[in-house]
């Protein structure tokens, strides 16, 4: 039985982690098979206090010794269920807990078409800048209407043969400068009011239909639609809004055994600094839940 | 691990019997550093010879071989290519693609 047992391994949780270990509790953090949250794919850190400049690895890599030299023991298993009668199921393994903090944080918006998981790193990308070099001299396309989606479009366009921009709407919410160069960029098609209908391909992607019924070939699809949170495993257990957990400044959540840090968390500002913030402020909030219970 | 490029290429890959498997990496890809530690442990249990590539070294390498994003562990079987693994492995998975 932990006292505390915190899902997610990027900056909220491990630093709920340090709080919750020095408060001398139980504790353990399911971190899922990567350690670390969003921030591991940023090569330059530049606005955590501390460091001029360092990458997002080895920051959280910094944060996991700290909580390792602290006694609490990071599993890189996936949690796949919260129960009622408070434990989280792994695969393998279930923890029973007192208090439980949730750091699950965000991830990719995806479009929810059939081949998309599967033809992940096989033709569709999230991720312009980690995987556009492998599509160099090919046609690809990118899904979006925002900053990312616009600013990943042009970055392609200076490496790629063609570039299909396609978006739901006929008007971008990307800033104007992104918008404006956009249109002024010959190697970028505007696919307007159109959607991506179906992924095509065997092993890899191929093509892929639109709304349209137009059929675009080409070798890299980019998915740029923003980012949700991470909310398969608590939305049935405490009050969300849109997939985030709604809370206040203390961390708690509509269930009293259960806090909220980082990104999942309903609130206005998502930095690394207030991920680590929210990590404490949790961590504190279940410890002073954990003394009235005793 | 070997260090391979377009040079060494075929004599320890093309050339070679036995499994091998090619980690195609890079320096600023941070799933790629976290995969680093897990095949050292990998390579400590394994007769299968374990090689890198840097993608931003040898992109030609990484585009002949149809990698997309990394990491990307591609295994070959006497010089072909049999396997290729997306994303960060846990030592188990990737003792599994080099059985």
């Amino acid at each position: 039985m932990y006292d505390v047992v915190i899902i997610g391994s990027g900056i909220a949780g491990l630093t709920s982690a340090i709080y919750s270990a020095r408060a001398g509790h139980k504790t353990i953090v399911i971190g899922g098979p990567t350690l670390g949250g969003q921030i591991i794919n940023t090569l330059h850190v530049e606005n955590y206090p501390g460091y001029k400049d360092i990458s997002g690895f080895d920051l959280i890599n910094n944060i996991a010794s700290q909580v390792k030299e602290l006694g609490v023991e990071i599993v890189s298993e996936e949690a796949k269920e919260i129960t009622s009668d408070k434990k989280v199921i792994t695969e393998n393994n279930t923890y029973s807990f007192k208090s439980l903090i949730i750091a699950t944080g965000l991830e990719n918006r995806s479009l929810g078409l059939e081949n998309e998981k599967k033809f992940l790193g096989m033709g569709v990308s999230v991720c312009a800048t980690c995987d556009g070099n492998f599509f160099r001299g090919r046609d690809v396309a990118i899904v979006g209407g925002g900053n990312t989606a616009l600013e990943d479009a042009l970055y392609l366009a200076n490496i790629c043969n063609k570039v299909y921009l396609i978006h739901r709407r006929n008007t971008f919410t990307a800033e104007k400068y992104y918008v404006d160069k956009v249109y002024a960029n010959s190697k970028i098609e505007l696919c307007l009011s159109e959607e991506v209908k179906s992924i095509n391909g065997e092993d890899s992607l191929q093509s892929i239909t639109l709304t349209s019924g137009r059929e675009l070939n080409i070798d890299g699809l980019f998915v740029a639609i923003g980012k949700v949170p991470n909310s398969k495993l608590y939305e049935n257990l405490v009050e969300t809004d849109n997939g985030y957990i709604v809370s206040n400044e203390k961390c708690t959540t509509s269930v009293p055994y259960i806090f909220v840090a980082g990104d999942c968390r309903k609130k206005s500002v998502r930095q690394l600094v207030t991920a680590a913030s929210d990590g404490a402020v949790a961590a504190l909030s279940a410890s002073k839940y954990l003394e009235r219970e005793k | 691990m070997v260090v391979l490029n377009k040079d060494n290429f075929d004599t320890e890959i093309t050339n070679s019997k036995g499994v091998a498997l090619v980690d195609f990496y890079a320096d600023w890809c941070g799933p790629c550093k976290m995969l680093g530690p897990v095949l050292e442990e990998v390579e400590k249990e394994t007769d299968a010879k374990l090689c890198k590539v840097n993608v931003d070294e040898e992109i030609d390498l990484a585009r002949k071989f149809g990698v997309m994003s990394i990491p990307c562990l591609v295994i070959f079987k006497d010089g072909e290519q049999v396997n290729k693994s997306v994303g960060l492995k846990s030592k188990s998975e990737v003792l599994d693609l080099i059985k």
